[in-house]
């Protein structure tokens, strides 16, 4: 009870300082931070916005994932966002080349996506066992070599065969239905009422509902997820308990790239192509929504959602002139960076209180005082 | 003459421990001064307090007669007071003269005058007869050649009184005697220096005076007059601790463990471990003793799997393990209790139930293949729990929440209830109290009865006398005696492990 307390109180106060500090940012801009809130919370209300919202938080989560696997054995994979646009361009490449039975063009889709991830991660990985190359500088590198060589290239020279191009046809061929996860409306129409201004609920939201469950099996269930949180929590016991400590960052960077690869299927499916302007910046994103969420399944559930409904909110606050979007970006730095602190702090007290508690379970069931089996060393 | 250093009643208290328990040191000016002692005798924490690093809860310190409370190594070194840590403190990609400087570099305006640096260096390399060329890198140096750098260093920052911790440990016999050349002219000069080492031939080769410490008390201080190596190996290991009582010899004729003709390099390319062979068979409890950095730790390393052997093997029950995954060796039965039980035993944020389980997360109870079995790695955390009394109100706290003793017996449970036929037990009872030491000691005879193959290594030479059915002494990295613990006595493996008495035989197989 009290752990869930203590597990409960720092995303509340930093909550609660997040919203005092981002009114103080909106009164320092000229705007009414009652009225901002108060139409973010109002466009929030709508069914058609909370589309939107699960649409975005969607592959936010997904991300999340992607970098919370490397984060539990200390490995920062910042590159899921070159992982994620390769692995869309790949995907959309290959599933427009075929047309197969819905189930099996999706798969092949889904699996041209992961492996394309899996692979262009592993790098990466190899780099890092092989070359002792740190994993932040490869993946760094590796984004730039993914965004502005391999997609620009492709991308370009895919163009070229197709036949004769427009603005709309810009981008890789489109891919037929049969290769799209369908939306998932119905679903939510179950509970409530039809969605309109045809917006759909993406199918990819099942998909990173799996991908979470998965995540949550493989670290608490599976031998491999001990071993991987084993090596991040202390590598030197770790090897010496068996674990492979090279085999386990090649294994951790590749299950991270796996899990990037779905990123871009959102969009895949949205726009049943890759698109000239794919949306950028989520593999970033996931990084910060991993952080808030502190690698936990359920806690990165509602900081994509967190974040998903800020990124939702710019729209609105432009349109009603309550405040300026980017608001919300700061919005989004201030609950990071308060929610860090706060994730700080109660550690701290958590600790103690533990070994406090523990010392004093201790005496009770004794009944003695251990001072005097001091021994001086 | 007043004492160029003079501690009184120094007491220095960590949870648990007493460090230093009322030392008494007087250094005069002008000579060299050695400390000696078994590792964890409280050498370290006392050059801690003096060069101002950590302060005594209890004593005096003088400095040239005047009373001094130092609460930063600055302070220390404002009095003249300089220390050469044996991990040497230098930045590879800088010159020596950069590193020398570095911390308390001459300016003007922000710029570095490095022309009055280097004349500053080369009075002090005249005074006190060392040679150095400021402009190599450091990268380029030998490892005698960079702790010089270090010397000069302290030198330079004007100290005339000179800690030195452990300076030969990292040296070969040549560059030991560089450094001792050194030393004589840097007394020559005037310095005042106090060296920490417990290889007893150099203590006796190259000091003035000598300070023993042991289990944190001053035992003696005398003169370098008349001393023999035997004297201070008495002294340093003492035998007043309870002792393990020998039992009756379980050996069998099956050979466990066998390792032959086993070389381990270090990173630099020198043989920390040469050419060592022996037999474990089962029943049987080896023990080694050495002073520690003398190879046992990567000699155990190179069986348990984490250090790779550059020459020999190593037989498990007959297999050849030498080239096996850690995974693999602890699959076929190897138990490891580490030197250090926060590097290498426990995860210290993880609960009890997952500390128990790592290191037999493949095997049964705790898991299997795929699958990490929670309701099997939780009772047997509980069995453990019971049968090596550890103290814990449950086994979902963190292992942080432990005291050190318990930590230990959740260590010792979790290799000796998974039916190891090898146990590697590096300081099973150090820093814990005297009844969970008997409580470890009894553990391991018990397995050690069922067949159990055991290779302990210890510091405290009465555990290894009263426990093992045989003794090799390790003495830079090879094995120079074999006992039976029947007739041998601490003073006489001291004398061994310092190389004050040897061995005529050859390597015993």
């Amino acid at each position: 009870m009290r752990r869930m307390l203590f597990s409960l109180a720092a995303p509340v106060g930093a909550f609660v300082v997040t919203i005092i500090i981002s009114s103080i940012a909106l009164m320092l801009f000229g705007s009414n931070p009652i009225s901002a809130f108060g139409d973010m919370l109002g466009h929030a209300a709508k069914l058609e916005t909370q589309v939107d919202i699960l649409n975005r938080a969607t592959p936010l989560y997904i991300s999340a994932i992607a970098a919370a696997i490397g984060f539990r054995m200390n490995l920062f994979n910042i590159g899921v966002e070159g992982q994620y646009l390769f692995a869309f361009l790949i995907a959309a490449q290959v599933g427009s080349l075929v047309v197969l039975p819905q189930v099996f063009h999706i798969l092949l889709i889904t699996t041209v996506a992961v492996a394309v991830g899996a692979a262009y991660a592993g790098i990466a990985g190899v780099l890092k066992v092989t070359r002792g190359v740190n994993e932040v500088i490869s993946t760094i590198m590796l984004n730039a070599i993914a965004i502005s060589g391999l997609i620009a290239f492709l991308q370009q020279r895919w163009q070229a065969e197709q036949e004769n191009f427009t603005s709309t046809t810009l981008g890789t061929n489109p891919i037929e239905e049969s290769g799209l996860i369908p939306n998932i409306n119905g679903l939510l129409e179950i509970f409530t009422r039809d969605i309109g201004q045809g917006k759909e609920l993406t199918g990819m939201l099942i998909v990173a509902g799996v991908v979470g469950f998965g995540y949550h099996f493989l670290l608490t269930r599976m031998r491999f997820g001990f071993d991987l949180r084993a090596s991040g929590m202390n590598p030197f016991a770790a090897r010496a308990g068996g674990v492979p400590p090279k085999q386990m960052v090649v294994a951790a960077m590749v299950l991270s790239g796996a899990a990037a690869g779905l990123i871009g299927l959102v969009e895949l499916n949205e726009k049943a192509k890759f698109s000239p302007n794919p949306i950028k910046g989520l593999g970033f994103a996931g990084i910060a929504v991993a952080l808030l969420g502190r690698n936990h399944p359920a806690g990165m559930i509602f900081a994509a959602l967190l974040f998903a409904f800020l990124d939702v909110s710019a729209g609105i606050l432009q349109n009603t002139q309550a405040a300026t979007k980017e608001i919300v970006n700061i919005m989004q730095g201030i609950v990071l960076l308060v929610a860090v602190i706060a994730y700080g702090v109660t550690g701290r007290i958590q600790a103690r209180e533990e070994a406090r508690a523990t010392a004093e379970a201790l005496q009770e069931t004794e009944g003695r005082v251990t001072e005097g089996t001091e021994v001086a060393v | 003459m007043t004492a160029a250093i003079e501690l009184t009643g120094i007491t220095k208290r960590f949870p648990g421990v007493i460090a230093n328990d009322n030392v008494n040191l007087t250094v005069k000016k002008g000579e060299i001064h050695a400390i000696c002692g078994e590792n964890g005798a409280g050498k370290s924490t006392l050059m801690k307090i003096l060069y101002g690093m950590q302060s005594a809860d209890e004593g005096t310190m003088k400095v040239y007669g005047d009373v001094v409370n130092f609460n930063t190594p600055n302070d220390a070194i404002d009095r003249g007071i300089g220390m050469v840590h044996q991990h040497f403190m230098l930045a590879d990609q800088l010159t020596v003269l950069e590193n020398i400087i570095l911390g308390a570099e001459p300016t003007s305006g922000g710029v570095i005058k490095f022309k009055e640096a280097e004349a500053h260096l080369a009075q002090v390399a005249a005074d006190y007869g060392l040679t150095i060329d400021p402009n190599d890198m450091v990268e380029t140096l030998e490892v005698g050649e960079r702790q010089r750098v270090e010397i000069i260093k302290v030198l330079y920052r004007g100290a005339d009184i000179l800690i030195l911790d452990e300076p030969t440990a990292v040296l070969v016999p040549q560059e030991v005697e560089a450094l001792f050349d050194n030393m004589r002219e840097l007394k020559a000069a005037g310095s005042t220096i106090i060296f920490i080492d417990h290889k007893l031939d150099e203590v006796l080769e190259i000091s003035d005076s000598i300070t023993v410490l042991r289990h944190g008390k001053t035992v003696a201080s005398m003169a370098n007059d008349g001393v023999t190596a035997h004297d201070l190996a008495e002294l340093m290991v003492g035998s007043e601790l309870p002792t393990p009582d020998t039992a009756e010899s379980t050996v069998t004729d099956t050979v466990a463990l066998e390792v032959q003709g086993v070389t381990v390099k270090a990173e630099d390319g020198r043989d920390v471990v040469e050419n060592i062979n022996f037999s474990i068979h089962k029943g049987e409890i080896l023990g080694i003793a050495g002073v520690e950095g003398n190879g046992q730790g990567e000699l155990i390393d190179a069986i348990i799997g984490t250090t790779d052997v550059s020459a020999g093997s190593i037989d498990l029950h007959g297999v050849n393990i030498t080239k096996m995954s850690v995974r693999k060796r602890r699959e076929l039965g190897i138990g490891y209790v580490p030197e250090d039980r926060h590097h290498e035993g426990l995860m210290l944020d993880s609960p009890l139930w997952e500390n128990a389980a790592l290191g037999h997360q493949t095997q049964a109870p705790y898991g299997s293949r795929w699958l990490i079995n929670r309701d099997g790695a939780r009772n047997q955390t509980e069995l453990i729990k019971e049968q090596f009394d550890v103290r814990t109100p449950n086994i979902d706290v963190s292992a942080h929440a432990l005291s050190g003793g318990n930590q230990q017996k959740l260590i010792i449970g979790r290799e000796l209830t998974s039916n190891p036929s090898l146990l590697i037990a590096a300081h099973p009872t150090r820093g814990i109290d005297v009844g969970a030491q008997a409580a470890v000691w009894e553990q391991i005879r018990t397995a050690r009865a069922e067949g159990l193959a055991t290779l302990l290594i210890s510091a405290d030479l009465d555990e290894l006398i009263g426990l093992s059915d045989t003794i090799v002494v390790m003495l830079r990295g090879r094995l120079v005696a074999r006992l039976a613990p029947e007739d041998v006595t601490p003073r006489d493996l001291g004398a061994y492990m310092t190389g004050a008495a040897t061995q005529n035989t050859d390597e015993a197989a």
